[in-house]
């Protein structure tokens, strides 16, 4: 985050709509003047649509985007201070790499010896040096999308558009790419606001991400702040997974509140919720939140925790489905009430995936601040 | 032993199967074998040009020495010319326009701009006789102003070729470069200098192409168009031919067919092959 938070994107109240479909609705959003922002959002929920508004190749039905505090407005594409990475990267085929990045240069009537120089420095940057005279075909999927990279950001545009920039990767080149484009976005400040369907990539590389469902903004949050204090049940399952109960808010106090669900029993948090008394809520409890206890764990745990029985919350069920993932092993727990639970367990030692096996009557407990209770 | 240390042929390598390579063989034979003998007997001793009587290339000679033809041939090389140029910016326009506009009419316009391309060449022809006669075209102007109604003619049947393939390649154009060039600063013209152009310049060469050799080698539709006094190369020919199959009517075809070969060949050049591999 920039030490001043002033906005070079301000989207007013736009909403889009493409005959009777509305695919933007009513959105207010502010985008930071430095900021890495990223608009998240399932395939469909209009967040390429918000991004083609701002390039200017959809003109919204109603409301309006300001760039830089200038009423877009009337400004045709080839005239705004924004540039965009196409996902299909739309590098020219018949145009070498220096002629693709030179080419915006040329238009705006760049003289020679400086668009050598400038296109130069921008391969430079997209780590393409020694590249100019390679023609597109001859090169990988990755290096067409930096040619697409350098292209825009040698226009040295107020604000750079990517359009799922990641997603015609493989996963380690995405994860790569995840860490270059952040340096990069650093390196020359420029404000990036990029479109995504993937969480773990608005996760990893976003100063602050605007989760998008059915067109209206869901949640705007930093990447942390989505992760763990989800606004709604659509983010809290969005972003990540998580387990989602219903139930009443039976206690409200400042200092500590209860839900009593029938899926999970009565469920203690640490803190007050503000809700009405015996509002329907949902407790959202991300799975490497919940503590698995080894057999014969569980007793000790319990018994130490006596002193402060708000201070955790227990439950109890069989171990239903495993599936281990290296790093971590996903277990699907049947409680008594019947539900099902997603706990997540890492494997710290080499031989932890042999500790439950199918069918083990297991305990867990979880700490009282790991709920979030979602009114709607 | 060399018969045996030949790699097994698979599945799908029919080219090495020998019922594949007779058939091919068969259908060249087919195609070329009357090309060929037009070509060999164009080198025949013989007037009458029947039976093979010793090599010679007087009659070569005899046909660059033949003024008409030469008219004639140059008379078709002119017309072919002008109706390829004006071919490749109407029938490119055309396919533009109807890939990228919706306008009034489209789908009719759509429809019937094939039509010429569908319509038997003597119904063109007949036409196109009454057509200039109604409108009195005038038939004694100096060259090559006395070839206008002939090149008319031949743009009406050559650019619905033009646009029939540049709309195919069209089709294969993403769209997203043309926003990409708008977004880094380009106007409409220069995205269609810049963009659109390279991308369906394999279809314009083929369309010139097309344009090229449909114009050269249209007896039909010319025959009825031309004046008293313009004459083209293939209706200099058939006149020829009405009195006798001569070998200098031999040697001024395999002229022409060494001409668009040649033709074929620059414009393939012109191409590139990187231009046909950018259709991938």
């Amino acid at each position: 985050m920039t030490e001043t938070a002033r906005p070079i994107i301000q989207i007013q109240n736009v909403s889009k709509r493409f005959g009777k479909v509305t695919a933007v609705d009513n959105v207010t959003l502010d985008i930071n003047a430095g900021e890495f922002f990223v608009l998240l959002g399932p395939s469909g929920c209009g967040k390429t649509t918000l991004l083609r508004m701002i390039a200017g190749f959809e003109l919204p039905s109603e409301g309006q985007i300001l760039i830089d505090g200038q009423d877009m407005a009337g400004i045709p594409p080839n005239k705004r201070p924004v540039n965009m990475v196409f996902q299909s990267y739309a590098v020219f085929p018949h145009m070498s790499v220096a002629d693709n990045v030179a080419y915006g240069l040329k238009i705006a009537g760049v003289k020679g010896g400086e668009i050598k120089d400038r296109v130069a420095e921008a391969l430079e940057l997209v780590k393409l040096g020694g590249f100019e005279t390679r023609m597109p075909d001859q090169m990988s999927g990755g290096q067409r999308q930096r040619v697409a990279l350098a292209r825009s950001l040698v226009m040295r545009p107020k604000v750079l558009l990517l359009d799922e920039p990641l997603s015609a990767l493989d996963a380690k080149l995405r994860a790569q790419m995840q860490f270059e484009l952040s340096d990069l976005q650093e390196k020359v400040g420029i404000t990036f606001v990029t479109v995504t369907h993937d969480q773990d990539e608005a996760l990893s590389m976003a100063c602050r991400i605007g989760v998008i469902n059915k067109g209206e903004v869901a949640q705007l949050a930093t990447p942390s702040d989505l992760y763990e204090y989800p606004a709604n049940r659509f983010v809290a399952d969005f972003v990540g997974s998580v387990n989602i109960f219903e139930g009443k808010l039976t206690l409200d106090d400042p200092d500590k509140a209860a839900v009593d669900c029938p899926g999970l029993g009565k469920v203690y948090l640490n803190h007050g919720v503000t809700g009405p008394h015996g509002a329907d809520v949902w407790i959202a409890l991300r799975p490497e939140k919940i503590y698995l206890h080894v057999p014969g764990e569980g007793k000790a745990v319990k018994a130490a925790a006596q002193d402060a029985p708000d201070g955790f919350n227990f439950a109890r069920g069989k171990i239903k489905g495993m599936s281990y993932l290296g790093d971590i092993t996903l277990f699907e727990i049947e409680l008594e009430s019947g539900a099902c639970l997603r706990v997540s367990r890492p494997n710290l030692s080499r031989h932890d995936q042999d500790d439950f096996t199918w069918g083990d009557k297991v305990s867990m407990h979880w700490r009282a601040d790991s709920p979030v209770v979602l009114l709607g | 032993m060399a018969l045996f240390a030949r790699t097994p042929v698979a599945p799908l390598e029919y080219s090495r199967t020998l019922w594949m390579r007779l058939w091919v063989g068969a259908v060249m034979i087919f195609l070329y074998a009357p090309l060929v003998v037009l070509v060999i007997f164009s080198f025949n001793d013989s007037k009458r040009n029947v039976v093979w009587r010793g090599f010679t290339t007087k009659y070569y000679e005899k046909a660059m020495g033949n003024d008409q033809l030469v008219e004639a041939l140059l008379n078709s090389l002119t017309i072919a010319a002008l109706a390829t140029i004006v071919s490749l910016v109407l029938g490119a326009v055309a396919a533009v326009m109807l890939w990228r506009f919706r306008f009034p009419l489209k789908s009719a316009i759509d429809g019937t701009i094939s039509l010429p391309i569908i319509v038997p060449e003597i119904c063109l022809g007949v036409a196109f006789l009454m057509f200039f006669a109604a409108v009195n075209w005038p038939t004694d102007l100096i060259w090559p102003f006395n070839l206008g109604a002939i090149t008319i003619a031949h743009i009406t049947f050559c650019f619905p070729f033009v646009t029939m393939v540049v709309r195919s390649r069209l089709a294969t154009f993403n769209r997203e470069q043309e926003e990409a060039a708008k977004d880094l600063g380009a106007s409409e013209w220069q995205v269609f200098r810049d963009v659109l152009i390279p991308h369906i310049k394999p279809a314009l060469v083929a369309g010139a192409l097309l344009s090229f050799t449909l114009s050269l080698d249209d007896f039909v539709i010319t025959y009825f168009t031309s004046g008293p006094d313009t004459i083209t190369f293939p209706v200099k020919v058939y006149s020829m031919v009405r009195f006798s199959v001569t070998p200098e009517v031999n040697a001024a075809s395999t002229l022409l067919i060494v001409l668009t070969v040649a033709l074929t060949f620059v414009a393939l050049k012109l191409q590139g092959v990187k231009a046909i591999a950018e259709t991938h």
